[in-house]
């Protein structure tokens, strides 16, 4: 692209054949000890996190957190509303009749676990991101159909403008491009 | 049965758990081949079949709408309600509707939990069908509470009046369990959406696609560190709808079995309306997918294995329904309680016995056509017994409101219940509103989860056994083989761009 004399350099695109390319790619970036880069593909390749050397992802406790939270604050409401704010003696049963109590509780436990699931995840990748320099290549339009990509950002510390592109070619990269900040 | 894929499409098939099944996909399944075929329908101008099914979807909606307009007018006094019988078609449609959307999640969810990946070819589909069910169930309560504009003294709010709703009400119980199983749905299908949008937006040709598209896939760049959150939190959605679904139609048959009155209080309810929610959601889908598959060109992604696949589960779930049927007949015998069988007496022999025999015939005899194979893998059929099916299961929901409201326990008070031009109006305009948004989905979404599919097909495998032969002389500098022989030659046409 025009960038690729433009300065400063955000970081270096590799386009790969292959889940499988990529995939073997990934190892030797990781060994390599490169801690800012991505891979890039069209869907989760299978078994990539290893490759990449990533830790699990710590979202199963932010749901955890959210659905207790959700489901103590629908019991709390149901309590309070029943005994404090409005108590009514209904069908005989006393203010505090927690088995009614059970269905809301759980459905707003149940919504507070998925909003937290799905924030919680879009705040862990730093989404909502409309631009990103990675946009600049034309090549990368294909990572949402059927190509995958390595890049790896000028800020870490192994990268080496004139040396890194050359070596993910020796990967197995098949087309490599200098992008832009 | 083998037979019928080509042999290369067979050699597609080498990972699947079980021999001798047909593969998922057929034909053309390169990565960009599944783009292609699922962004067509969206990028095309569409055939003229879309325009004149979603004509006719706006002429009902508009029937709704004026229909609706009349009621906010007039009260519920234009419906055909009386005294014994305060629930009718406002509660069958509701009940209706929400179990319609059942099936979405459970393809979405639980099957998902199972790893069944024949999934992927019809989920995305499915749950745009459960949010539009949800809000044409939504809808039914709403006007059916007469006073619609103070329909919301149903949430917990602090007031001027200093009360609050009484949450031992399985009614309020239903707002909160059909609200909050929409709003999931809405969550999880847009989740799912995301990587979709990316696509879209990436293919956009004019500016317009490109920044709406843009701006609803948030960004997303297919980076395998944001894959790894988002595979996470998609396994854990998956898994609080799971009970979710299980809880809402639970408590929507709450609203009948937590009362006082034969015929609905019993303890079967709960499983029975699952079961009978998800056998019409699938009879839904089959519905709809047979239409959308031709008019869409997408018989290579949802093939027959996937319409068989659904006519088992509806073979299943139609059997408990059918079960159900007769338990409930069993126990109003063996209960001893006359009231109990005076009901269901009455049910079958009684002046609606119309409506139970054609509900038997529609739930409990046209399922069982699906144990041959020949009927399972016969689209026409399916066609057909869907359709039957879905009549059947409206039928049901009317046979429990209105069969134990019309003859309560004093005979003075019986009556007849029969519909208006008013209940028909806006039975037949919720479809109007069903069919609008779903002629809006597929004209405007993808109405496949691409990035699933894509994961399933063989190319889309890490090939462990390619790397290592080329591990004796790996190390950073070794040269990789060209891509695509790992992959096999079937990844060749994905892995090679089409234009520089």
């Amino acid at each position: 692209m025009a960038e690729h004399a433009a300065d400063p350099t955000w970081g270096v695109l590799a386009e790969f054949a292959s889940p499988t390319a990529l995939y073997r790619a990934c190892e030797q970036l990781r060994d390599a000890g490169f801690t800012r880069w991505d891979a890039h593909s069209p869907f989760p390749v299978h078994g990539l996190d290893r490759a990449m050397g990533l830790r699990p992802s710590r979202l199963p406790w932010v749901v955890f957190g959210g659905g207790m939270l959700g489901a103590a604050g629908g019991l709390g409401l149901q309590w309070w509303t029943s005994t404090i704010a409005y108590p009514q003696v209904i069908a005989g049963k006393p203010h505090f009749s927690w088995p009614a109590f059970v269905p809301v509780t759980f459905e707003l436990g149940v919504l507070a676990a998925a909003l937290a699931c799905v924030l919680g995840m879009l705040h862990f990748n730093r989404l909502p991101r409309l631009h990103h320099p990675i946009f600049r290549s034309t090549r990368f339009e294909g990572v949402s159909d059927d190509r995958f990509f390595i890049s790896i950002e000028a800020a870490d510390p192994r990268f080496d403008p004139s040396a890194t592109p050359g070596w993910l070619t020796q990967l197995g990269a098949t087309q490599v491009e200098l992008l832009a900040e | 049965m083998s037979q019928q894929p080509t042999t290369t499409e067979l050699s597609l098939n080498l990972d699947e758990p079980v021999d001798q099944r047909p593969p998922l996909l057929l034909g053309d399944n390169s990565f960009r081949g599944i783009t292609e075929a699922v962004c067509r329908p969206v990028e095309w101008v569409p055939p003229r079949g879309w325009y004149i099914f979603f004509g006719v979807s706006l002429a009902l909606l508009g029937v709704l709408v004026l229909s609706t307009a009349y009621l906010f007018y007039m009260g519920t006094g234009i419906w055909g309600l009386n005294n014994p019988v305060g629930w009718g078609w406002a509660i069958v449609n509701f009940v209706f509707w929400v179990g319609i959307g059942h099936a979405g999640t459970l393809i979405s969810a639980i099957l998902f939990l199972f790893r069944q990946r024949w999934r992927t070819s019809i989920n995305r589909f499915a749950e745009a069908m459960t949010i539009f069910a949800v809000m044409c169930a939504l809808l039914f309560p709403t006007i059916h509470v007469g006073r619609v504009w103070v329909i919301y003294w149903a949430l917990p709010y602090p007031n001027q009046m200093g009360i609050w709703p009484n949450f031992r009400s399985p009614l309020l119980w239903d707002v909160f369990a059909v609200s909050i199983y929409g709003s999931v749905s809405l969550l999880f299908w847009y989740m799912g959406l995301l990587p979709d949008l990316a696509t879209l937006r990436d293919r956009a040709k004019s500016q317009l696609r490109r920044v709406i598209y843009g701006i609803f896939a948030l960004g997303w760049r297919g980076s395998h560190r944001h894959w790894q959150h988002y595979e996470r939190a998609y396994l854990i959605l998956a898994a609080i709808s799971t009970p979710l679904v299980l809880s809402v139609h639970s408590i929507v048959s709450f609203d009948f079995a937590v009362s006082q009155l034969p015929g609905w209080h019993t303890t079967i309810f709960p499983p029975y309306f699952v079961a009978g929610a998800i056998f019409s959601g699938f009879a839904m889908v089959v519905t709809l997918m047979t239409i959308a598959r031709t008019v869409f060109g997408l018989e290579h992604i949802v093939t027959r294995r996937h319409f068989e696949n659904m006519a088992k589960v509806m073979l299943l779930t139609g059997s408990i329904v059918g079960y159900a049927y007769a338990m409930e007949f069993f126990i109003a015998w063996y209960s001893g309680n006359p009231f109990e069988r005076f009901v269901f007496l009455n049910r079958a022999f009684g002046p609606y016995a119309w409506a139970y025999w054609i509900m038997v015939t529609c739930n409990v005899i046209v399922p069982q056509t699906f144990w041959f194979k020949r009927l399972r893998r016969s689209l026409l059929w399916l066609f057909i017994a869907s359709i039957l099916v879905n009549i059947g299961m409206w039928f049901e929901r009317f046979v429990i409101t209105v069969t134990s409201l019309h003859r309560d326990f004093l005979p003075s008070s019986w009556d007849y219940y029969s519909p208006t031009f008013w209940d028909i109006c806006a039975l037949v305009g919720s479809f109007g509103l069903f069919f609008t948004m779903f002629s809006l989905f597929v004209r405007f979404l993808p109405q496949v989860a691409m990035a699933e599919v894509k994961a399933i097909v063989p190319a889309a495998h890490v090939h462990h056994a390619t790397l290592h032969p080329a591990a004796p002389h790996a190390g950073p500098g070794a040269p990789a083989a060209p891509g695509a022989a790992p992959a096999g030659s079937l990844a060749t046409p994905a892995s090679l761009p089409q234009e520089a």
